[in-house]
């Protein structure tokens, strides 16, 4: 364990060093090539060029070779998976997408990630607005909100532990220490297994996301509220207009492209849940979804990589209009200066 | 805005319940475990958490000891002693002779058996069965009580899981992770940030649309390739496949596009006229960026850092892809999840093993809060 924690730190030094090192070296090392300072006339001018057009490349190079690597080619090379065989050597053409059409645990899993797609966006959302406006009145509003933002700061797999204690099932009669069925008891109802209900049990698993992302929902619309400007509102009281109507013709309409932001974010976020599902019922009882399911295959029966890659490619694919709307987005931002 | 709404008093008292009820649903799930790690493991299973400050009460069979040990006095055959063989501190409120009927009598009641023979058992646990006749048989009265015992709450559990389930050795694997694949990032991503801000060069463009593009590529994309990758080149060089400086590189590289994206928004809106005035000083863009525009980003640095830190350390599905399970490579988040599977019913140590595993985010999370805020509101646009 020692020898492990040297070797962390070992790396850390080695590591910035070695970045300072590249860096600084790199750059002086363009200076000495194409010395700009100490050299006459047209030849010191010609240098700097040279150095102008070598220097970002110099900068930007660590950070493209490794995006490279970990990204960009990973990307084309899961595409090319998703046409082969198992072990990715046999080309196989659309065989993966057909099997996985026709599977029925795949089917399972769409159904279930729109399932979520459809609730936790919105509920996220619309239970960050409530916050948002409410804790914004009163005085204790602030350590209101930092409670209600620090779940985003657990782990899904800590998370899936809180609530599969609150989900924690005994034997009808018995003493509950499960909250959920003791509330459940107290009522007079009787205790369930709730994570092993068919269809039931995807919501159960959602409440988690929610509780996780609902935070995180609140401080990004609280920021927006917060940026309205005041006339605009006192403008609507003047006019005679009740909160309600403030609420929605008003503050709503000017928030609304931070709302598409949040509601996007956990859309993307939604699609790639895996830990809660993994640790909760591991797509159990009708529970899997997208992301879990392609972990089950890396790993399944050695490995199926062609299915694996497929099912990343059909996530990925979801993805997709949301990353074109991403860049468009930055574009016209970067247009507009 | 405050004054537009809620005027009346019904109005603001309303809004004042209504958050009390969303602070109260969104905290109780954490103070439970919170609780549980803290409360003795007989407890736990006992009564609910949030019975764990009043006296928790169990029904329970217990069997008195073999009539063996009985001995006459004054004509008569005793058996004494205590039903709690190890003095615990618990109290029995009843008991009773069939499982039926379990707390049939008060304690310090004397129940009869039937021909004479008579058991007390008291408050304490300390009975007194009688028979007139010697008492036969190799095994000893069966009985049933209820007993109550004081709350009690403890630091056992975090002792058995730091040292002897293995949470103390993840706990140093996650910090061996976490730091590293936090600090990497940061000087790579500095330096492009900043070229893409400040740098003329060409393919600028294309290459800031294509790290927004990456920034939601889902990592599921990246896992195949790189596994394999990472099995070709340990093959190749005759090294372990799954190693630590794997995790770091990946998580860098994971990390990369959200790191340069932030910090260079934050880079691009610091003024022009301090970079110009450089330049014409005779300042180079290494001089530049050290001196000036590295301690101006100090703000995102730390958001970005802050960032990188919760999403390495709350991460399950890299560590379990490009990590062992072997107890030198088994992250925190990874152990929970296998406890969850080997000790299901565990609550003692998976609420203590859950609540290890929070208590750094938290710590991180409260202290540096600002920052965390600052970074989620420029970067909002990362899947994570």
């Amino acid at each position: 364990m020692a020898a492990q924690i040297l070797s962390a730190i070992i790396t850390i030094i080695v590591g910035v060093g070695g970045a300072v090192a590249y860096f600084w070296g790199a750059n002086r090392l363009l200076d000495l090539i194409f010395p700009s300072r100490g050299v006459a006339g047209t030849a010191a001018i010609d240098n700097l060029r040279r150095q102008g057009l070598i220097r970002p490349w110099l900068f930007i190079g660590p950070a493209l070779i490794i995006l490279t690597v970990y990204l960009i080619y990973p990307v084309v090379q899961t595409l090319w998976l998703s046409f082969h065989g198992r072990n990715g050597e046999d080309f196989v053409g659309f065989a993966n997408y057909t099997w996985a059409f026709g599977d029925r645990e795949f089917r399972n899993s769409i159904f279930n990630n729109l399932l979520w797609l459809a609730v936790v966006p919105a509920a996220c959302t619309f239970l960050g607005l409530v916050i948002a406006v409410l804790t914004d009145k009163i005085w204790w509003g602030t350590i209101a909100k930092s409670l209600i933002f620090l779940p985003l700061a657990i782990s899904f797999v800590g998370a899936s532990v809180i609530w599969k204690f609150i989900y924690e099932y005994k034997g009808d009669g018995q003493t509950q220490i499960g909250l959920l069925n003791a509330i459940v008891q107290f009522l007079g109802g009787s205790p369930q297994v709730w994570i092993s209900l068919p269809f039931w049990n995807n919501f159960f698993l959602m409440v988690i996301l929610i509780w996780i992302q609902t935070g995180f929902a609140m401080v990004i619309l609280s920021a927006a509220l917060r940026g309205i400007p005041e006339e605009t509102i006192e403008a609507a009281v003047i006019d005679g207009a009740n909160p309600f109507q403030i609420f929605w013709k008003i503050m709503i309409p000017q928030i609304w492209g931070t709302i598409a932001v949040v509601w996007t974010t956990i859309t993307i976020l939604v699609l790639k849940v895996f830990d809660i599902v993994l640790t909760m019922t591991n797509g159990q009882w009708n529970s899997q979804v997208l992301a879990n399911l392609m972990f089950d295959w890396m790993f399944r029966g050695g490995g199926d990589f062609g299915r694996g890659a497929t099912i990343a490619i059909i996530i990925m694919l979801a993805v997709l209009p949301i990353m074109v709307w991403n860049i468009r987005q930055a574009n016209r931002e970067s247009g507009d200066h | 805005m405050a004054n537009a709404t809620g005027k009346s008093f019904l109005g603001r008292f309303g809004v004042h319940i209504a958050v009390l009820v969303f602070v109260t649903i969104w905290t109780i799930p954490t103070l439970g475990i919170l609780v549980s790690s803290l409360r003795d493991k007989d407890q736990i299973i006992a009564s609910g958490w949030w019975n764990a400050f009043s006296s928790s009460s169990q029904t329970e069979a217990g069997r008195l000891p073999p009539p063996t040990a009985q001995v006459e006095k004054d004509g008569k055959f005793v058996l004494e002693g205590n039903i709690f063989e190890g003095g615990e501190a618990r109290r029995i409120s009843a008991f009773g002779l069939k499982s039926a009927a379990p707390t049939e009598f008060e304690a310090g009641a004397v129940a009869d058996l039937g021909d004479g023979v008579s058991l007390q058992l008291n408050e304490d646990g300390s009975f007194v069965m009688t028979s007139p006749v010697e008492m036969e048989g190799k095994r000893g009265q069966r009985v049933y009580y209820e007993s109550s015992a004081p709350p009690r709450f403890t630091t056992e559990n975090y002792e058995t899981v730091m040292f002897s389930e293995g949470i103390g050795r993840s706990f140093v694997n996650s910090l061996t992770v976490t730091v590293p694949a936090t600090v990497i990032p940061i000087m790579i991503a500095a330096f492009a940030a900043y070229a893409l801000a400040w740098m003329r060069f060409p393919g600028r463009a294309l290459i800031i649309a294509v790290i927004i593009g990456l920034l939601v590529v889902p990592l599921q994309m990246a896992l195949i390739p790189l596994l394999q990758l990472y099995n070709g080149v340990a093959m190749f060089f005759g090294v372990p496949s799954k190693t630590y400086l794997g995790i770091w590189l990946a998580h860098t590289g994971f990390g990369l596009p959200f790191a340069i994206y932030l910090l260079r928004s934050y880079m691009a809106g610091l003024p022009r006229e301090l970079m110009e005035s450089a330049r014409i000083d005779g300042a180079s863009d290494f001089e530049i960026f050290i001196k000036i525009v590295l301690p101006l980003s100090f703000p995102v640095l730390a958001s970005f850092a802050i960032f990188q830190f919760l999403w390495v350390w709350n991460d399950l599905l890299v560590a379990i892809v490009f990590l062992g399970s072997g107890s030198d490579q088994l992250v925190l988040t990874g152990k929970l999840n296998a406890l969850l599977g080997s000790r299901g019913g565990d609550w003692e140590i998976l609420t203590t093993s859950a609540f290890i595993t929070i208590i750094v985010p938290l710590i991180v999370f409260f202290s540096l809060q600002r920052y965390f805020v600052r970074g989620l509101l420029a970067g909002s646009v990362k899947g994570g």
